[in-house]
C-alpha cells in the first residue's frame, strides 16, 4: 500500500542535501591521516631520541600516543556529542535541495581520492614512531557471536582496541615507510673518564621532561621503559627543586654540593643545582594574553580542543585580576571569540572558552595577525603581552612561508610581544615550526598531554612558561686532576657540547624559565679512592699535586633574551662536603632510578629498594605530590623488573 | 581492480592496517554515511560535523571490525551511535535542541519548497520518539531490510516491523491531523 512513508520518503530523499565537496576531500584526509596515525604507532619500535632544541615536542607526543589507543576510542564519541552541540551557532549553511546529484559523488572527488591517499607519504617522516608496542594491553574484547552486540562495542566503547593494537603489533613493519630525516640516537651512558686525560667536561643545560612522562606512561602500562627512552637528566629535571635562590640581578645562581654518593663508597657527587630567578608575579606588570587557538578539524581529538580548554580553565585560576584575556581562532570558526576581557571576568572567558569548538573548513584567516593586532590594542606601558598560541601543528595561520612567519614573529618580539606555543595531541604535529616560533617569540614550546601536565605547565610553573630568564645556557667544569681521578656526568649524554663550544655563541644550547631549576650531577672518584676503575698509565703523566684543594671549577655561560652575548658565571668547587638537602637527596634517588632503568652500569649491588628509601627519606614537602608519584613508579619498575 | 573487492574483504584489511583499503572503503561510503547522518540530524551543517567526527574516529573502531557482520551494518551502527551520542550531549545542555528539533532552521530555509518539505519532514520527525527516529532514519536508506535495520539498531526485527506500523501509524494521524481543517 502507498502510504505516508513512501511520501515521507520521497520528501526525504529530496530534503537531503549532497555532502560538501571540500569537507568530504578534508574528511577524507583526515581519517586517512587518523588512520596512518594509529599505525603508525607500531611503524618502528625504536625510540626515539631526536635530540636538539627540537626534541621536546616529539617526545612528549610519544607519551600521548601510547594512552591513544585506549582512551582515544572511548573519548572519541564524546567529543563528536560536542562538536554537534556548538555548532548550533549558526554559519547560515542553508540546505539545499540538489535532488539529481544527491546519489552521485560530487565533482571534486577524484582530487580527494589521490589526497588521501598521499597523505600517509607526506605524513610519515612526522610520525615520531611509538617505542614499546610489544606487550600492550591483551585485554581484547571477547568475540561475541552475535553481530550487533559486536558492532555495538566496537562503535560505542571501542573495547576492541586493545585487541586491534596486538594485532597491528605482529603486523610487519613497512606499512609506513619509515624516513631517516629523523635524527635517532641511542646514547650510551656516558663512560667514565680519566681526569687527567680530559679534565674539561662540556654541555647544555636541558630543562626538558618529556622522559619523564614516557617512563611514566610505560610504567603505568605495566612496562618497564626501554632503556634508551631514559634520559637521567629530564627525570631529575622534571622535579622543583628549592635551590637557594639568585640574589640582586643575577637571573639565576648555580650551588654546588658535594657529597658522598649513595650507591659507591669510594666516590663523591658533585652536584650542580641551578636556581633561575623567580621574579614577582604578585607585583610585576599585568598580563596580557591573546590565546590564539586552532580550532581546525584536526582539534577534535579528546587530547585536544577537550584538555586543551580545560588547561586553560586551570590556568585562568593563576591569572590576577588585571591581568587580561582574549581569544582568537583560526580555521573554522570566526576571528576573536572573546574580546579582551579582565581576568576578574572568569564567568565571561570560560563561557567563550566553552563555545569554543574544532570543525569547519579551514578559514584561511591571518589568524596570527590578527592576534597580534588584538594584542597590541591591549598592550599598554609596564605590561607584558603575549600570544599563546595553542595547536596540534597545523599552523595555516595566514602566513604559509616558514621563514616570513618567524620574521614577524621576531618583530612582534622586538616591539614587546611575545608568543609561546602550545603543543597539544599529534597526528600532523609539527614539532620543527613550533619550536621555531617559540624560539623566536621569546617563548617556550609545551606539550600538554594530560591535565596534570596541564597543571604542572600551566599552574605550578606558569611563570617559568610565560617569562624565560635566560637562552643558551652552557655549563663547562674542568676538574683538577691533582684531586680528581675520574669522573663521569650522569645523564645529559645527548647534551654534549664541544669544549670549544662553550665559548661560541653561536652554539646554540638550552633555555631557563623563570623560577625554573636544572640540575646536573657528577660521579667524581678522588684520587687515591680503591674505587678508580681505570690503571694508571705506566708512561702517562702523574698528576702533580699543586696544593690546592679545588676538585674543579665550574663555569657557566648564558644570553639574557634577546642578547646575543653571553655572560659567564664561574665559581670554584671545593672539596669540602656541605649539608645536604632533601633536594639533593631526592635528585639523587632519581638520579639512581633512571640508571636503574638504564642499567645500573656503575650502581653496583644499589637497587630500588635503596632508591625507594631514599626518595622517601627525601620527600620534603612534596606539595604537588610529584614526588610521592615517583616513589610509586619506584616501586612498578622494582616489581616489574623482577 | 580494488573497486571489486567486497566491502567485508577491504574492511577487514583495513582492520590490519591496510590504508589504501580503508580509503577506498571509506570513499565508497562517505555519501551513505553523510546521508544517513542528515536523515539523524536534520540539518546539513550537523550531517557535516557528524560525517566528520565519523571519519575522525573510525580509523580507530575499523581496527575492531569483525566479519561477522556486513560492513554497512555495521558502518549504519557506527553512524547511528554518534548521532545518538550527539543528540544525548545536547540534551543535557540547556540550549535549544538542534537538528529535527529545531525551529529556527524553517526560518532560515529559503525555498518556499524547501521550507515546506522541512517543514513536514520537521513536525513528522519531531513528533517521533528519539528510538522511531533512528528506526525511521535507517530504514529510509535505500535497500534497508528489517532484518538489516534490526542488525543496526541491535534489536530484533519483530522490534523493527512493530516500529514501522507504530510510524505508519503516527504519520497518517499527523496527515489525517493536517487535513482537518
Amino acid at each position: 500500500m502507498t502510504d505516508d512513508l513512501d511520501d515521507f520518503k520521497a520528501l526525504m530523499d529530496a530534503a537531503t542535501p549532497a555532502p560538501d565537496a571540500e569537507r568530504r576531500t578534508k574528511n577524507l584526509k583526515l581519517a586517512q591521516k587518523n588512520f596512518t596515525h594509529n599505525q603508525g604507532s607500531d611503524a618502528a619500535m625504536r625510540p626515539t631520541v631526536k635530540r636538539g632544541s627540537m626534541a621536546r615536542m616529539t617526545e612528549g607526543a610519544k607519551s600521548m600516543l601510547s594512552a591513544l589507543s585506549h582512551r582515544g576510542a572511548l573519548t572519541a564519541t564524546t567529543a563528536i556529542a560536542a562538536v554537534a552541540l556548538f555548532m548550533i551557532v549558526p554559519q547560515s549553511r542553508d540546505i539545499v535541495v540538489q535532488p539529481l546529484s544527491r546519489s552521485e559523488s560530487p565533482a571534486p572527488a577524484p582530487e580527494a581520492d589521490s589526497a588521501a591517499l598521499e597523505e600517509p607519504v607526506v605524513e610519515a617522516p612526522v610520525v615520531v614512531e611509538e617505542y614499546a608496542a610489544p606487550v600492550r594491553s591483551k585485554a581484547a574484547a571477547p568475540q561475541q557471536g552475535v553481530s550487533g552486540l559486536v558492532a555495538e562495542n566496537t562503535a560505542r566503547l571501542g573495547v576492541t582496541s586493545g585487541d586491534a593494537t596486538h594485532m597491528m603489533v605482529e603486523r610487519e613493519v613497512g606499512i609506513l615507510p619509515l624516513s631517516d630525516t629523523e635524527a635517532f640516537s641511542s646514547a650510551e651512558a656516558n663512560p667514565l673518564k680519566v681526569t687527567s686525560e680530559e679534565p674539561v667536561s662540556t654541555f647544555s643545560i636541558d630543562v626538558d621532561t618529556a622522559s619523564y612522562s614516557i617512563v611514566r606512561s610505560s610504567l603505568m602500562r605495566g612496562e618497564l621503559p626501554p632503556k634508551d627512552a631514559v634520559r637521567v637528566e629530564e627525570m631529575v629535571n622534571y622535579f622543583p627543586y628549592s635551590y637557594p635562590a639568585p640574589e640582586g640581578d643575577a637571573p639565576f645562581r648555580p650551588t654546588i654540593t658535594v657529597t658522598p654518593t649513595p650507591w659507591n663508597e669510594g666516590t663523591q657527587l658533585v652536584h650542580v643545582g641551578i636556581q633561575g630567578a623567580l621574579p614577582q608575579i604578585e607585583d610585576g606588570p599585568p598580563l596580557n594574553l591573546v590565546f590564539l587557538i586552532d580550532t581546525s578539524g584536526s582539534m577534535h581529538d579528546f587530547n585536544k580542543l577537550p584538555l586543551l580548554k580545560q588547561s586553560f580553565r586551570l590556568m585562568l585560576s593563576e591569572l590576577r585580576d588585571e591581568d587580561e584575556v582574549s581569544i582568537v581562532t583560526y580555521a573554522g570558526s570566526a576571528g576573536q571569540v572573546l574580546e579582551p576581557t579582565a581576568a576578574v571576568e572568569r564567568d565571561k572567558i570560560l563561557g567563550a572558552l566553552d563555545q569554543l569548538e574544532a570543525g569547519g573548513s579551514t578559514a584561511g584567516q591571518a589568524g596570527l595577525q590578527q592576534a597580534y593586532q588584538v594584542a597590541e590594542s591591549m598592550s599598554a606601558d609596564d605590561e607584558v603581552t603575549r600570544v599563546i598560541l595553542a595547536t596540534d601543528g597545523d599552523f595555516n595561520v595566514g602566513l604559509s612561508d616558514p621563514d616570513a612567519l618567524k620574521d614577524v614573529i621576531a618583530k612582534k618580539r622586538d616591539s614587546g610581544t611575545f608568543l609561546s606555543v602550545l603543543g597539544f595531541g599529534r597526528g600532523n604535529l609539527d614539532d620543527a615550526t613550533m619550536q621555531a616560533l617559540a624560539q623566536n617569540g621569546n617563548g617556550q614550546a609545551a606539550y600538554i598531554d594530560t591535565l596534570s601536565e596541564a597543571q604542572k605547565v600551566l599552574v605550578d610553573q606558569l611563570s617559568g612558561a610565560l617569562f624565560p630568564i635566560a637562552n643558551d645556557v652552557k655549563i663547562q667544569v674542568e676538574f683538577n686532576p691533582s684531586q680528581i681521578a675520574e669522573y663521569r656526568l650522569i645523564g645529559y649524554e645527548t647534551r654534549a657540547l664541544r669544549r670549544e663550544d662553550f665559548t661560541n655563541d653561536k652554539v646554540d644550547a638550552g633555555d631557563i624559565g623563570a623560577g625554573h631549576s636544572v640540575t646536573a650531577i657528577y660521579e667524581v672518584t678522588p684520587v687515591g679512592s680503591d674505587a678508580i676503575l681505570n690503571d694508571p698509565l705506566r708512561y702517562g703523566a702523574q698528576a702533580v699535586r699543586d696544593g690546592s684543594d679545588e676538585i674543579g671549577f665550574f663555569k657557566l655561560r648564558y644570553k639574557m633574551p634577546g642578547s646575543d652575548q653571553s655572560q659567564l658565571i664561574e665559581q670554584p668547587i671545593a672539596a669540602t662536603q656541605d649539608e645536604v638537602s632533601d633536594d639533593v637527596r631526592f635528585s639523587y634517588a632519581i638520579a639512581g632510578f633512571g640508571q636503574l632503568l638504564r642499567g645500573a652500569e656503575y650502581l653496583g649491588n644499589w637497587s630500588y629498594d635503596d632508591a625507594i628509601g631514599l626518595a622517601n627519606a627525601a620527600r620534603g614537602e612534596d606539595p604537588f605530590g610529584y614526588r610521592a608519584e615517583a616513589a610509586t613508579l619506584m616501586r612498578l619498575a622494582q616489581t616489574l623488573s623482577r | 581492480m580494488r573497486k571489486k573487492t567486497s566491502d567485508e574483504d577491504l574492511a577487514k584489511a583495513a582492520a590490519d592496517g591496510d590504508a589504501e583499503a580503508f580509503a577506498t572503503l571509506l570513499q565508497r561510503h562517505y555519501d551513505r554515511v553523510f546521508r544517513l547522518a542528515f536523515r539523524l540530524t536534520g540539518r546539513a551543517d550537523q550531517a557535516e560535523d557528524l560525517t566528520q567526527d565519523i571519519c575522525a574516529a573510525l580509523p580507530i573502531k575499523i581496527a575492531g571490525f569483525r566479519a561477522q557482520a556486513k560492513f554497512t551494518t555495521w558502518l549504519y551502527r557506527v553512524v547511528v551511535n554518534a548521532a545518538e551520542d550527539a543528540r544525548r550531549r545536547q540534551a543535557s545542555h540547556s540550549r535549544a535542541a538542534a537538528g529535527w528539533g529545531d525551529v529556527e532552521q524553517l526560518r532560515r530555509a529559503e525555498a518556499t519548497e524547501t521550507a515546506q518539505a522541512m517543514d513536514w519532514l520537521q513536525r513528522a520527525m519531531r513528533s517521533l520518539p528519539p528510538d522511531l527516529q533512528d528506526t525511521l532514519a535507517l530504514t529510509l536508506e535505500d535497500e534497508m531490510t528489517h532484518a538489516e535495520a534490526a542488525a543496526v539498531l541491535g534489536v530484533s526485527e519483530g522490534t523493527v516491523s512493530w516500529r514501522m506500523s507504530d510510524i505508519r501509524k503516527r504519520l497518517r494521524a499527523l496527515r489525517q491531523e493536517e487535513l482537518a481543517p
